[in-house]
């Protein structure tokens, strides 16, 4: 079992990308937030998992991809404990867990209905508050949310 | 020449604050002045509003700009689907300077980022309006001769209040004392409290508008309890004549208090309050006029 664990998470990879640790019922939204679908590498995705850290885990693995770090943290509002591996030929070289940045463009959705971002075709961008209680601020209408209360567009 | 928009009272910095007070007071000796001539304004009032609007246009006519624009958006093409981002992007062709109010929280800030004209917010839904908060410390600078280590008492609806909440934010550069006042349904909200805390101002919450409170007051900012903010209106009823201010409350008042309110007012101030030399709310309308002269010059980088 522990053998085939590591095959599954390190050893057919190459060189890319590892991203480990995602809650189960966040894998397909951090698809999204990466935009993976349109990607026209090989990727393997794994849900269901059993971990030791968490009750069931998801993990993604892209083949000849590094995402910028900026770019990656992004997934940090729904993985908050996601680990990053990048694989150069078959050795992990480097691995970090994500870590939410100070602001995020396009990914939370403001539950103000009266603000401008719900009523004009505009981007939403939010300022974190507060990285370990999950505060967020809209940028227009400076509603703060917190963690439970916040939506993905 | 720098111009920049003004959105919400925390683009300016305590320096910038004082800048625009000093100017204020430089219209108020003199407030025709050409200033203007040849510009134009454009005041887009997306939500009806009748003493910003008319204190805004007064400042801009007596500094001797031209004016275009509307007073209600149904006269509009936005009634036809237009986005306020072409709208703003028309405009900022025609005029040298964009006055706006909106029903939509947050309408000011991407106005201020689409446009190429600088931006002043009148008002954005239940957000920002910094043009009252300037005018509501001019107030209080002009009255007291200081903005220095003030007792300042707000009283009546401090939860959805948005020009005491900026008020606050405001007056936290010049070490007030803030005492609140309000019934637990209308109560100070905790991030208020929290950034009091965070910058060292001492404050005091009340639920009873007693006379230790009035007496101890420099400035009393009174508001309107909302009838439409109760869920409860039995609640309402209970509470609605509790912050009421009369004449006879302010008979051992401090010579020096005055009375604030950003109007309209309803029934908080009884009418007998107006006579009395303390009662500043009229005046404080009036100081709109230079205080927004003030922000329309610093907004546009002509230096007084």
């Amino acid at each position: 079992m522990i053998e085939l664990k590591k095959e599954l998470k390190v050893a057919a990879l190459e060189n890319g990308t590892v991203i480990d640790h995602i809650p189960s019922d966040k894998l397909f939204k951090v698809v999204e937030i990466l935009k993976l679908s349109e990607l026209d590498k090989a990727i393997t995705i794994g849900n269901n998992l059993t971990s030791k850290h968490t009750e069931k885990k998801g993990i993604i693995k892209i083949a000849d991809y590094f995402f910028k770090e900026k770019d990656i943290n992004r997934i940090a509002i729904v993985a908050p404990k996601a680990k990053i591996n990048i694989i150069k030929n078959y050795e992990v070289i480097e691995k970090y867990i994500v870590e939410l940045p100070d602001e995020l463009c396009d990914i939370i959705k403001c539950n103000n209905p009266k603000c401008i971002t719900n009523n004009e075709p505009m981007h939403s961008v939010f300022y974190i508050q507060d990285k370990e209680s999950v505060r967020a601020k809209c940028k227009y209408c400076e509603q703060v949310i917190t963690f439970e209360d916040i939506k993905l567009i | 020449m720098k111009s920049e928009s003004l959105v919400s009272i925390t683009d300016y910095s305590k320096e910038e604050i004082l800048e625009v007070l000093e100017s204020a007071k430089h219209f108020e000796e003199n407030p025709n002045q050409k200033i203007l001539e040849g510009k134009v304004v454009g005041t887009l009032f997306f939500e009806p509003s009748t003493r910003t609007r008319l204190s805004f246009e007064t400042a801009v006519t007596r500094l001797g700009g031209r004016i275009i624009g509307f007073s209600d958006a149904s006269t509009t093409s936005s009634t036809k689907g237009e986005t306020l981002h072409d709208t703003i992007k028309m405009v900022s062709n025609y005029a040298d300077l964009i006055i706006m109010r909106h029903y939509l929280d947050g309408a000011a800030r991407y106005a201020a980022e689409v446009s190429d004209t600088p931006i002043i917010n009148a008002g954005d839904g239940a957000n920002q309006h910094p043009s009252q908060t300037l005018l509501d410390l001019y107030s209080i600078y002009k009255t007291q001769g200081t903005l220095e280590g003030l007792n300042i008492t707000m009283v009546g609806d401090l939860k959805y209040g948005r020009t005491v909440h900026s008020l606050i934010m405001a007056m936290s550069h010049f070490n007030p004392t803030f005492h609140f006042v309000a019934p637990d349904e209308l109560k100070i909200p905790d991030d208020y409290k929290k950034f009091c805390d965070s910058k060292g101002i001492k404050y005091f919450e009340h639920t009873e508008f007693s006379q230790d409170v009035i007496n101890n007051a420099d400035i009393l900012y009174m508001t309107r309890v909302q009838r439409e903010r109760f869920t409860d209106l039995m609640v309402y009823e209970k509470v609605k004549d509790v912050y009421v201010l009369k004449n006879s409350m302010l008979d051992d008042s401090k010579d020096n208090l005055r009375i604030l309110h950003p109007l309209p007012r309803v029934n908080e101030i009884a009418y007998d309050v107006d006579a009395n030399p303390k009662a500043y709310y009229f005046q404080q309308a009036k100081n709109g006029v230079y205080a927004r002269q003030a922000i329309i010059c610093k907004v546009l980088g002509i230096k007084i």
